[in-house]
């Protein structure tokens, strides 16, 4: 039962922050860590993993700082983005190396065992260079698992995988989850993360945006009082009308135009604001959510 | 020291077919052009210095080493797939050291040995041919460990390389006198005059100097390369 604990942790190249005051505790059991793309995933992982340091705050793997301490590469398993491997060795002679480097007792029969898991012995024979994306993805996979290792990190281990890959590696990934591994794997796809994380961390902008499972995640989407900008051809009317409903809890209207509404059941006003205008006989002009964190990640969660 | 599967996976994988190509080609150069000469002109002491120094330790040296001692490394920093040597417990000294004995092996074998029989041709003595091969094997020891550290440093290790070879060894060693107590080429020159010539004068540092200089480059430039390893950064696609 290994931990991976980020305390208040930020990463800055020169004056651009990619990860900023994130603190998470990551446990055994699947954890998806879901974002857009640029969103610091990839170096989130690169320093719970010890390739990056922390520009401020601590990345622990149960209690000892990865950075510089290669010796807890015992416990980890890292399957990085980047395909490039050993192209010219066949997968095979490529784990086998894997398992020597880790010292292991019989390299011979860890490699055996971490192709047969990854189901790549077909294949184990043939150079590197000759595989499709989803075997070179499942060999590095292996190559991770070859010390059977309680911390499993896997950066877009999803990325170009044809459906049946992807079934086969959801399963993989439930599986090490359920052996009590820590797994964490990144994806900026909603639906992959929803289907083999039993814990999900949602990145956005470099920020730690949300964190739980799924349900609470749509909750927190849902539920959260979040703010609009709504601009009508008639604001007091509507700002009457909308205080009136359950939906929202507060209205104020701007000095200029357009009116500042707190809403705080989503599902609801989403239904209620057009039925209102519309037997009100009120035209809105501009329905905008001013809440940017959210926005971005409703947003988000809505296009995936 | 060193690991047996390190060292494997940089010698299938550093030295591969295209690079050995560019590591024979130029000592080929240079015994083609020590028996051109030597049929030309015979034995001459300025003809030897021209062949040995100018072209065996000055060029042909530094660049088969800049060839060997980048390919051990920076091929596998530029493609990412160092990685999988780093995700490992081992000692980053360990890794290093692995892959500098790959490439002083490869200089060794592309430099020493066939300067030492351009020196038999050229000089027609042992001693010719062992004093150039002395100078050339030490040089081979601090050049490998330098462009090893420059890869461990920098992406850009064989510009950085070329550079260093044509500006400080080549351009700077010949303007400015006092470059010789740092420049590698100086040392293993000086080593090659004082087992070949009997003229100390002509030898720019003392032997013993440059032994112990080329000792200090050669130890530090790999354990720094094996300490900045430990920092090594993975940079991400975003």
């Amino acid at each position: 039962m290994s931990e991976i604990v980020l305390d208040q942790v930020s990463r800055w190249y020169s004056n651009v922050v990619a990860v900023n005051d994130v603190s998470m505790t990551i446990g055994p059991g699947v954890t998806g860590l879901l974002g857009p793309n640029g969103a610091g995933k990839s170096t989130l992982i690169a320093m719970m993993s010890g390739f990056l340091a922390p520009s401020s705050g601590t990345v622990t793997l149960d209690g000892i700082p990865v950075w510089r301490h290669e010796q807890l590469y015992r416990q980890i398993g890292l399957v990085p983005e980047r395909e490039a491997a050993y192209d010219n060795l066949t997968g095979g002679q490529f784990v086998v190396a894997n398992a020597e480097l880790h010292a292991l007792a019989d390299p011979i029969a860890a490699a055996m065992t971490a192709i047969a898991t990854v189901e790549m012995q077909p294949a184990q024979d043939r150079k590197i260079s000759t595989y499709s994306k989803g075997m070179k993805q499942r060999i590095k996979m292996a190559s991770a698992l070859v010390h059977d290792p309680a911390v499993l990190l896997l950066d877009e281990p999803f990325n170009g995988m044809d459906p049946r890959q992807r079934l086969h590696l959801i399963e993989l990934l439930r599986r090490m989850g359920n052996e009590g591994r820590t797994v964490m794997f990144s994806s900026h796809i909603l639906e992959e993360v929803e289907q083999v994380a039993s814990h999900i961390e949602v990145m956005v902008a470099g920020r730690h945006a949300a964190s739980g499972d799924f349900g609470a995640i749509r909750r927190l989407m849902t539920d959260r009082p979040n703010r609009y900008l709504i601009r009508t051809d008639d604001d007091r009317r509507l700002a009457s009308q909308l205080i009136g409903d359950a939906s929202c809890r507060g209205v104020i209207m701007r000095s200029d135009d357009g009116l500042d509404v707190e809403v705080v059941d989503f599902g609801r006003f989403a239904v209620v604001l057009p039925q209102l205008a519309h037997s009100a006989e009120i035209r809105l002009l501009e329905v905008k959510p001013t809440d940017e964190s959210l926005e971005s990640v409703f947003a988000y969660l809505v296009s995936a | 020291m060193t690991n047996a599967t390190i060292i494997g996976l940089t010698v299938r994988n550093g030295l591969g077919a295209r690079r050995t190509v560019v590591l024979v080609i130029l000592p080929v150069i240079l015994i083609g052009l020590a028996i051109t000469v030597r049929a030309l002109v015979g034995v001459d002491q300025d003809a030897t210095i021209g062949v040995m120094v100018g072209l065996g330790l000055t060029v042909v040296l530094p660049l088969v080493a800049l060839i060997a001692g980048t390919s051990v490394l920076a091929a596998e920093v530029d493609d990412g797939s160092i990685v999988y040597l780093l995700a490992k417990p081992i000692s980053r000294h360990t890794i290093v050291v692995s892959k500098y004995v790959v490439a002083l092996t490869a200089t060794i074998l592309f430099t020493t040995l066939p300067i030492m029989l351009a020196g038999a041709i050229m000089t027609g003595e042992l001693r010719g041919a062992i004093g150039y091969a002395a100078g050339a094997l030490l040089g081979a020891f601090a050049y490998s460990a330098i462009f090893l550290l420059l890869s461990a440093v920098t992406r850009h290790a064989v510009a950085a390389g070329l550079l260093y070879v044509l500006i400080w060894e080549g351009l700077l060693g010949g303007l400015l006198t006092g470059v010789r107590w740092l420049s590698v080429g100086a040392w293993s020159t000086s080593l090659a005059d004082s087992i070949v010539t009997d003229d100390i004068l002509t030898k720019p540092v003392s032997p013993a100097y440059a032994i112990i200089a080329t000792l200090v480059v050669t130890v530090g430039a790999v354990w720094l390369a094996g300490d900045r390893l430990r920092s090594f950064r993975l940079t991400g696609e975003e």
